[in-house]
């Protein structure tokens, strides 16, 4: 079976900075993937051509089988890839309810259908006491949530996690890793950038590191951690040699 | 909880329909011409602001040059009825598909710019349309088209002995665009025209075509509203470039939808009860030429309403729910 979703050779340069350089990563059906790297390796640039924000300058996207390299965000949401936001981006005039119903008017297009499963993925992600609660009255852990209520109401097939255990205290941040699994544990493919590490290595399958936009390291989470290059990204030389 | 949203939709219905009753009863206790007048008016700038309020409220597109799909309808279905003997109840439907058409050809280029200069390309495209008629002599040039009076018809849409008619059109006018609007809420385009507003960049990752969502809103509205316009040119049988396409309609389109609330479902209509009696009065007794004064009054109350209640009167009503939560 193909993967869920590749990048080939993907570049993406901003004027003389190069975000990604020859980036080809592959994603595969239930896993749970997390992409890691210090501060500017190029996490958030690689995730949003993934999402389709912006097309990549060279190389092609394939998604379920096919190449997407040049869909738009909308479509890429229809075929199956849903994401968060870093900076949560909820629609901060409707309530919590009608967040989520955005998402699932992707899938049903009867509006009862819609309400029905927008109350279904309120309860599944523990929010289902807040439904009528507008989204800027919510609290910061329960805006992060609402991003991924959102995501799942479009029933990907692919989530991207932008950072959403970040910020979190330990509390919140270990109820939302159950919710991680849970969602995995539905059939769906979870694809997430974190900085956390030792929140997000017992979590995944499997982590990819970018640094200064190339893919430096990838396999399992215990091998990562010890890989002398990816201490040397995040820690400089001396550590690396004493590793 | 699906329970008392579908109650909500019921009793907004209810509300709606009760006060349709209520105001159809009005005019046989208040016979003043002049009154009926300004609930004409009343009724008919409700119903505009509330067509305003899809594509600026709802979808958050702000609009300031409504009046150029004015006074399209005003001009189509005065020059179908005066130059073809075309029935206005035909000329009405043209002018609006001719409005909502051209509404998609200008936010084709529009709807790419951002916040304020959206705002002002409005305003800008409106002047240009308004000087374009100003020059057209076919379309009367600057002096406007007289309606030729021929006797009381349905089929012709005149009457000059009663005002009855105007008002119960103006009536139905304001019960479909608020209906509309009421539909659309609860609908696909609803819920996408209110996530375009919120964050486009969030309402696309979530399968929502902007771009689309824009020329939906745009067309329904400029549609409604050159219904009104259509309607305006019956009621007051002449019209010229500055009295159906002048700036002072895009204002007073948006203006009742910001009192009363933009993009709630009953702020248009409540803000246009208020403005338009004050607007109408402050003119006609308050300084004979008057139009300074009006602007005087509303500028003021959108000040007041800008300090004490952002998000219009219509928050005045909710406040109950707000402490609730």
């Amino acid at each position: 079976m193909t993967a869920l979703l590749e990048t080939r050779g993907v570049w993406q340069r901003f004027g003389g900075l190069v975000a990604n350089s020859d980036v080809s990563i592959s994603v595969g059906r239930g896993e749970i993937v997390g992409l890691i790297g210090p501060n500017g390796a190029g996490k958030s640039t690689l995730f949003n051509l993934i999402a389709g924000v912006l097309p990549p300058t060279q190389g092609s996207i394939w998604f379920d089988g096919e190449d997407v390299t040049n869909l738009p965000a909308a479509e890429r949401c229809q075929r199956g890839v849903g994401r968060t936001f870093q900076v949560v981006k909820s629609f901060e005039t409707m309530t919590v309810i009608d967040n989520v119903i955005v998402g699932a008017l992707v899938r049903n297009t009867v509006m009862r259908e819609a309400r029905r499963k927008a109350h279904e993925v309120l309860e599944f992600t523990g929010l289902a006491a807040r439904a009528d609660v507008l989204a800027s009255d919510l609290v910061p852990a329960e805006k992060r949530r609402l991003e991924v209520a959102r995501a799942l109401a479009t029933e990907p097939k692919l989530l991207l996690l932008d950072e959403v255990l970040t910020g979190l205290t330990p509390t919140e941040a270990q109820t939302g890793v159950a919710l991680v699994r849970k969602v995995r544990d539905t059939g769906i493919t979870v694809l997430m950038v974190e900085h956390v590490m030792e929140i997000v290595m017992p979590l995944v399958d499997r982590a990819i590191v970018l640094d200064l936009g190339k893919v430096l390291v990838e396999g399992k989470p215990k091998e990562v951690v010890r890989d002398p290059k990816v201490i040397k990204a995040y820690l400089g030389d001396r550590h690396a040699v004493g590793a | 909880m699906d329970k008392s949203f579908t109650e909500r939709r019921r009793r907004e219905l209810l509300v709606a329909a009760s006060l349709t009753v209520a105001a159809a009863l009005v005019p046989l206790f208040i016979k003043n011409p002049n009154v009926q007048n300004i609930m004409i008016l009343t009724l008919m700038f409700g119903a505009l602001s509330q067509s305003w309020n899809i594509l600026s409220g709802y979808c958050g597109q702000i609009s300031l040059g409504h009046a150029l799909y004015f006074g399209l309808g005003a001009y189509t279905t005065t020059l179908l009825f005066t130059k073809f003997g075309v029935p206005p109840w035909f000329g009405m439907l043209a002018g609006g598909a001719i409005s909502a058409l051209i509404a998609m050809a200008l936010g084709y280029p529009c709807f790419r710019l951002g916040g304020h200069y959206f705002a002002i390309a409005t305003i800008v495209i409106a002047e240009i349309g308004l000087l374009l008629i100003q020059n057209w002599e076919w379309a009367g040039a600057a002096l406007g088209i007289e309606m030729p009076v021929r006797g009381d018809s349905w089929l012709k849409f005149q009457f000059a002995r009663s005002k009855l008619p105007y008002f119960y059109f103006a009536l139905a006018l304001a019960c479909i665009a608020w209906f509309v609007t009421w539909w659309l809420e609860d609908s696909k385009w609803g819920y996408w025209w209110r996530a375009v507003k919120d964050n486009p960049d969030a309402a696309q990752s979530l399968g929502v075509v902007v771009f689309d969502s824009k020329m939906g809103a745009a067309a329904v509205s400029a549609f409604l509203v050159a219904i009104g316009g259509s309607f305006y040119a019956m009621y007051v049988s002449y019209i010229d470039p500055g009295s159906v396409m002048g700036f002072q309609f895009s204002l007073l389109m948006a203006l009742p939808a910001v009192l009363g609330g933009i993009g709630t479902l009953w702020g248009p209509l409540l803000g246009a009860i208020i403005l338009i009696p004050l607007t109408e009065l402050t003119r006609s007794y308050i300084g004979g030429s008057g139009r300074g004064v009006d602007l005087i009054v509303y500028g003021t109350l959108i000040v007041v309403i800008a300090l004490a209640r952002p998000e219009g009167l219509i928050g005045l009503f909710s406040r109950r729910k707000e402490a609730s939560r």
